[in-house]
């Protein structure tokens, strides 16, 4: 079973992770984006890790609508409101239970990412976030490990492909060969759950 | 049309750059006209004043704006529009009756700050900026 502080772990290892990662992520963004990928999330993750030691949410649901809404309020780039609604709705899916299964996240996930798809209108395929988000969430029913590995392969899939949303798909065809740094990032939040679970 | 001029539908104006949503702000506002002009309030850049969008901000500029009338707000790229529906889909960050207006920014700026300070409702004043698409200049 997966408690409010197994979320909180998740957050805090994300956070830790985005830090470590920050100067990746902004160089992977150079190219083809506006350079301010890895130090946006490092704010954002900052502010979360700080808002949930004050408030102290004693719910998985209520950890990450909370940590949702901090993302939503101090990234300022696309990847706010992107990541704010994948945490807030998969925290308001999982509900106010002091306890979920590792099943009943998975779906919650689920519902998480169909919201970030019909918020900023990807598809698997894009290059975006959803490359890492969608196979990690389909290798989640066997173990965290498997959804890390997905996460990682799905982010390095992005590489061949065109943009086709956000800025980068302004460059057209001279997107290809780039490896998207939303998916790059969302490949650290997958990894941060192995870490939460201590595996 | 609403008949009280003390009900005027806001405008909030979310750009990535602070200048740029003051400057269609005012531009819009000085379209407008003599007379009565409905609230325009910008929400540009980020809180430190550099380029990107503010939750806070949008949150703020749409409080001050609010009559009761309803508020129409125009976004241009990117984050802004992003920003701007995940807090509506939060329900409790914007005034009731707030829509994302699906319009350019500066022409529909100024189509719904003048249609607004004309004293139409807020589907009016979406009417008018989301036809702002259609006038073509070639």
């Amino acid at each position: 079973m997966l408690d409010a502080d197994f979320f909180r772990r998740w957050m805090t290892a994300t956070a830790a992770s985005v830090d470590r990662e920050a100067e990746r992520l902004t160089a992977l963004d150079s190219p083809i984006g506006d350079a301010d990928h890895g130090s946006n999330l490092q704010r954002g993750f900052t502010a979360v890790v700080a808002t949930l030691e004050k408030e102290a949410p004693d719910t998985p649901g209520a950890v990450l609508m909370l940590a949702g809404r901090q993302l939503v309020s101090t990234v300022g780039g696309a990847s706010g409101p992107l990541y704010g609604t994948l945490l807030r709705r998969t925290g308001k899916a999982l509900g106010d239970a002091a306890e979920v299964t590792e099943e009943q996240f998975t779906d919650a996930l689920r519902t998480g990412i169909d919201a970030v798809m019909a918020l900023g209108g990807a598809v698997p395929g894009d290059a975006t976030m959803i490359d890492a988000l969608v196979p990690a969430v389909d290798a989640l029913a066997d173990s965290f490990g498997a959804a890390k590995t997905a996460a990682e392969e799905g982010a390095v899939a992005t590489t061949p492909l065109q943009a086709r949303k956000g800025r980068a798909s302004y460059l057209g065809e001279r997107s290809i060969g780039h490896q998207d740094p939303g998916a790059t990032s969302s490949a650290l939040l997958i990894a941060a759950l192995l870490e939460a679970a201590g595996e | 049309m609403s008949d009280s001029t003390d009900k005027l539908v806001g405008i909030v104006l979310v750009s990535h750059s602070a200048a740029v949503a003051a400057s269609v702000a005012e531009l819009a506002r000085s379209l407008a006209g003599g007379g009565t002009t409905a609230p325009v309030a910008p929400a540009g850049g980020t809180v430190d004043g550099g380029i990107g969008t503010s939750a806070e901000l949008i949150a703020a500029a749409s409080a001050s704006v609010d009559r009761g009338a309803g508020i129409a707000v125009i976004a241009d790229l990117g984050s802004a529009v992003l920003t701007v529906k995940a807090l509506l889909a939060e329900g409790d960050e914007l005034p009731d009756n707030t829509r994302l207006v699906d319009a350019p920014f500066v022409e529909g700026a100024v189509a719904a700050v003048v249609t607004a300070s004309a004293g139409a409702d807020l589907a009016a004043v979406e009417a008018a900026a989301v036809e702002a698409y259609t006038y073509r200049k070639v």
